[in-house]
């Protein structure tokens, strides 16, 4: 066995001699024999100056003028005058077999060093390096502190001891502290105690979860549903569901940041068309599937909000039907502020429009608003929501709904059910604000009028999104300290990347009396009257 | 590192051909028959193209009564399962007016918080009428009440840090948070095995996303000198921040992370710490307080600490606690505190309540109690199924067992023996698993009895010689079976 193997290597190694030896065999250069050492021996200089002429592992921006690897440059000469002393001063003295033998542990000294000299190169790359600090240096607008409730944030709530009539809460149906509400939810915190403990595949489907689901369904008119814990996480669960990798998705401009989130997970080819614009919409869906082929293989889909949280604009839903159906593309609709809204019994902007709700492919509604409990839905055709059970990230992997809030739910829709006059009720209250701030100073209503949202912009932007916001955010503050009146700004994540106006947003519920209104116009219109003198 | 026998590798590969086999055999007539049909998509490309659903349709619909059982009570340490029938083998259920009472060994109920409780359950129903369910408004608007303030404070001193924030989701705290803290020319590395939660924010950051091999140190430290070294790709600038992000008890594995090397091995190389105590908060270490006191890290040298509150305390949402300024920056930036309805004011009672008893603030020492007792029960549970000759991964002192099963057909199999014996158990199967991996995860909490675990562990006797997976001899003699098998990661 061991006899086979080195007449293998003594071939092997005769073979190489061969090989070395036979380009220049009895070649004679300058009245020197050049015998295949010496081949080797240039060969093996040119790897050194190409080893040395590597660029080591700098970041090629960083002056280099300050603080050269002192350690690598002298272990990279010791390591090149070893290696001649290797090379050409034992070259000389010993037989040639001994020399290449040499050779090649010089040569594999060098590469041992090479990759030392890399070693200490990357422990001083890690030392110098200093990492930025992980949040950025504190500003004041950062140290922002909002309002305490005091109480449920009802459409009066205590803040710091005071009564304020509240517009600050997507309250719509003024079903915060609802009698029957607290009724279901103290019955099944008592039943189920608080949490579900688990997700929903392992043991944290509770049997009101599955009533909740057939209750919403039922209430929209569509075929199944399905509960999300969190309204956030509705849309950007469901969005990845359904578009994948190369799929297209045309989008409004305004959406709100789940569904940005949503559309950047998906990694689909999104497309934003301008905001609440049906022409740009068209343009949009003529720019993507014109001369595609490859566009009808794929799925195509436009996202688009009932009520813009951004701006409190609605979309027209029957010329997006009519576009849709024009260009086959599927329709993502997110109600979350619509559901128990719009509608002559709260189904949502389907019904305000009077479109089959069968025509949306995919329905996205937070139940944080006008149900006033937590957690989010989606709704559609059963092939829609099943595929969501197994393939949507915020399903899957997050546990469920906490039973009481589940039961809220259903109690919340029951409600509004028997209550329609509750729709009625802010749908006047709707009309009085935004009489009473027709004529505001300096601002404008941006938003839809038949809006729960009234959502109020500068006339005149200062030029930033920054200086607007502090313009309305003065006045914010001031009406909630001289008129005791909560509303809310339209504060921007320095992620969002919507670049609609900033604004003041207020949240009219059917539970504020004419009187709330009144005196929120009225000290909406003093307040802006004094802080935008001149904007006009 | 997982080892599994050369002969279950085989089958378990022949089983899943087999399934695909049969899967593509019955799509095939399914296409013939949609052709003969005609299609009624009318021009839109279907929801499901090619392949993405195979799994669900041929695979997981087979065995859908396995997951996802509806229950009828708290998921408390006995639960009331509701039964459920199939009329289109298996395509879907239907739930019966039939329930069974099962031991449950699923829910992540560690310290017993699910059902209602003495000191907990009244005080959320009195914040319930005081708050109503929901704020309706988010934590910058109109949605911050005292209650949230107090749940902060008392989330930020019972982790050990300096300031603490809130969120209605734990899944959201992970994805909405990454974003916010790092982005572009920023370096995520993450370990493989972490939650979709953290892998959803780290690509929804922006930033470069590396992976470390699960909990291996040394290979951190690899991937940490080679980027440094390297920079950012293409311009090969330095990077802004290298965050490092891992979890403290890995759900599907049972583990414990090794924190102190890891959090050696950052503050060498200056990246942070993002640790993510989703199961380990409240279940494990003297107090509650979760890895971090468990294996004797300082919280300080962690630089950010997530976890949730689903799990111990019975409730549901997030948190993330540090640095009074990164909690700040958090208030300022993070869309989940800007855009989602603020935590439901009863679950942050909850979450106040159980802190207050785990602390012994309530005046008893029920919470001493349920922390030694998870502890107990979890290291009692663990050896005995050892001792028996189970597969069973993850570190001591886990509440999380996962216990190995390898063949798909026995995780139906497995499931539904425990189920016909009363104890009602959660398998996992790809994709939250390798496909090889297929297991049953068992999670133990304070609220079992030790009568409880003994009937758990006899009916996984039984049940276990039945479909052959005490792949190990019953006595804890394991050296030699390491011999003949394929190592895998």
């Amino acid at each position: 066995m061991a006899s086979i193997a080195m007449d293998m290597l003594k071939a092997a190694s005769d073979w190489l001699t061969f090989v070395f030896d036979a380009p220049f065999a009895r070649a004679v250069v300058f009245g020197v024999n050049i015998g295949g050492h010496l081949f080797v021996e240039g060969l093996l200089i040119v790897v050194i100056v190409f080893l040395l002429s590597q660029k080591s592992y700098k970041p090629p921006k960083r002056p280099l003028t300050k603080k050269v690897c002192q350690g690598c440059l002298a272990a990279k000469g010791l390591s090149f005058c070893i290696f001649l002393t290797f090379s050409v001063g034992l070259g000389c003295v010993v037989p040639f077999e001994t020399k290449k033998k040499n050779l090649i542990w010089a040569f594999l000294f060098l590469l041992h060093f090479h990759v030392l000299i890399l070693y200490l190169e990357i422990d001083e790359l890690c030392d110098e390096w200093v990492p930025e600090p992980l949040i950025p240096k504190m500003t004041d607008e950062m140290r922002y502190e909002p309002p305490i409730l005091e109480s449920a944030a009802g459409s009066h709530t205590l803040i710091n001891g005071t009564e304020v009539i509240n517009f600050a809460s997507a309250n719509y149906l003024g079903l915060v502290g609802h009698g029957k509400l607290l009724e279901a939810c103290t019955e099944s915190l008592e039943k189920y105690g608080a949490g579900s403990c688990g997700p929903r595949g392992f043991y944290g489907t509770i049997d009101v979860h599955l009533d909740c689901e057939a209750r919403i369904a039922k209430f929209l008119g569509t075929p199944d549903s399905i509960l999300y814990s969190y309204g956030l996480s509705t849309m950007f669960s469901a969005i990845p569901a359904f578009c994948k990798k190369g799929d297209v998705i045309v989008a409004d401009e305004g959406v709100h940041w789940a569904i940005q989130n949503g559309l950047q997970l998906s990694r689909s080819t999104v497309v934003y068309f301008k905001h609440n614009d049906m022409e740009s919409l068209r343009d949009m869906l003529e720019k993507v599937t014109k001369g595609n082929k490859r566009a009808e293989k794929l799925r195509r889909y436009i996202v688009v909000e009932a009520v813009y949280q951004n701006s409190g604009q609605i979309a027209p839903l029957d010329e997006i039907i009519r576009l849709k159906e024009n260009y086959r593309f599927r329709v993502l609709l997110d109600e979350s502020n619509s559901m128990g809204v719009l509608g002559s019994s709260g189904r949502g902007l389907t019904e305000y429009c009077k479109v089959p709700v069968g025509k949306i492919d995919i329905i996205t509604a937070a139940m944080g608003h006008a149900l006033a409990t937590e957690g989010g839905v989606c709704t559609g055709s059963a092939r829609v929501i099943d595929h969501q059970r197994l393939s949507s990230s915020g399903y899957v992997f997050s546990a469920s709904l906490p039973p009481y809030l589940t039961s809220a739910a259903i109690t919340a829709i029951d409600i509004l059910e028997e209550n329609l006059d509750l729709i009625m009720k802010l749908k006047k209250n709707i009309g009085t604000l935004c009489r009473g701030l027709s004529d505001i100073q300096g601002l404008e209503i941006a938003s839809d009028l038949a809006s729960p949202i009234v959502f109020l912009r500068l006339k005149k932007s200062t030029g930033s999104l920054k200086g607007d916001l502090q313009v309305l955010e003065d006045i914010a503050q001031h009406v909630l300290k001289e008129d005791s009146v909560l509303v809310a700004t339209s504060r921007r994540s320095t992620l969002d990347k919507c670049k609609l106006p900033v604004g003041i947003r207020l949240f009219v519920s059917a539970a504020h009396t004419e009187d709330d209104l009144m005196k929120a116009g009225e000290s909406l219109k003093r307040v802006a009257a004094l802080a935008l003198n001149g904007h006009d | 590192m997982i080892t599994i026998p050369y002969l279950t590798a085989l089958t378990t590969y022949f089983s899943y051909g087999l399934l695909f086999v049969f899967g593509q055999f019955r799509d095939f007539f399914r296409k013939i028959a949609d052709w003969w049909l005609g299609s009624n998509l009318q021009g839109y490309a279907p929801i499901c193209l090619g392949l993405e659903d195979f799994y669900t349709r041929r695979l997981y619909l087979r065995i859908q009564d396995c997951f996802g059982r509806p229950i009828a009570s708290p998921p408390d340490s006995w639960v009331d399962l509701v039964e459920r029938v199939s009329k289109d083998n298996n395509k879907t259920l239907q739930r019966t007016a039939k329930i069974s009472r099962c031991l449950n060994l699923g829910s992540y109920n560690y310290l017993g918080f699910a059902a209602a409780d003495e000191y907990c359950t009244p005080r959320v129903i009195e914040s319930l009428k005081r708050f109503s369910p929901s704020t309706c408004s988010t934590r910058v608007d109109g949605g911050t009440t005292t209650l949230h303030n107090e749940l902060e404070e008392v989330v930020a001193n019972f982790v050990g840090k300096p300031a603490a924030i809130v969120f209605g989701m734990g899944y959201v705290t992970n994805s909405a948070v990454l974003p916010a803290l790092i982005g572009k020319g920023g370096l995520i590395i993450s370990d493989s095995l972490n939650h979709n939660s953290i892998v959803n924010g780290a690509r929804g950051s922006g930033a470069t996303v590396r992976v470390f091999q699960h909990n291996m140190p040394d290979h951190l430290e690899k991937v940490l000198r080679e980027q440094i070294a390297e920079g950012q790709p293409r311009t090969h600038r330095p990077w802004k921040k290298i965050m490092v992000l891992v979890e403290g008890i890995y759900s599907m594995e049972g583990e414990l992370c090794k924190l102190p090397e890891i959090v050696a091995i950052c503050k060498k190389y200056r990246a942070y710490v993002y640790l993510d105590e989703a199961h380990s908060i409240g279940a494990i270490g003297k107090t509650g307080r979760g890895v971090c006191e468990l294996l004797g890290v300082d919280t300080a040298d962690v630089d950010i600490l997530m976890g949730t509150f689903t799990k111990s305390f019975g409730s549901c949402g997030g948190y993330i606690a540090g640095s009074k300024e990164l909690i700040q920056y958090m208030k300022y930036s993070c869309p989940a505190h800007l855009y989602a309805t603020s935590i439901s004011p009863p679950a942050a009672q909850q979450i106040i309540s159980a802190i207050r008893v785990i602390l012994g603030e309530d005046g008893t020492s029920r919470g001493a109690q349920k922390l030694a007792r998870i502890r107990e029960n979890s290291n009692f549970f663990r050896s005995e199924l050892q001792k028996m000759g189970f597969e069973v991964l993850g570190d001591n002192d886990s509440p999380v067992m996962p216990v190995m099963l390898y063949n798909p057909a026995k995780i139906p199999a497995f499931s539904r023996e425990c189920l016909k014996n009363q104890v009602a158990v959660v398998t996992v199967a790809f994709p939250a698993t390798p496909l090889l991996l297929a297991r049953a995860r068992i999670c133990i909490s304070a609220s079992h009895t030790r009568e409880d675990l003994i009937k758990a562990l006899e009916v996984f006797s039984k049940v276990g010689d039945l479909i052959g997976i005490k792949y190990f001899p019953a006595e804890p003699d394991k050296q030699q079976q390491d011999d003949g098998r394929v190592k895998l990661e």
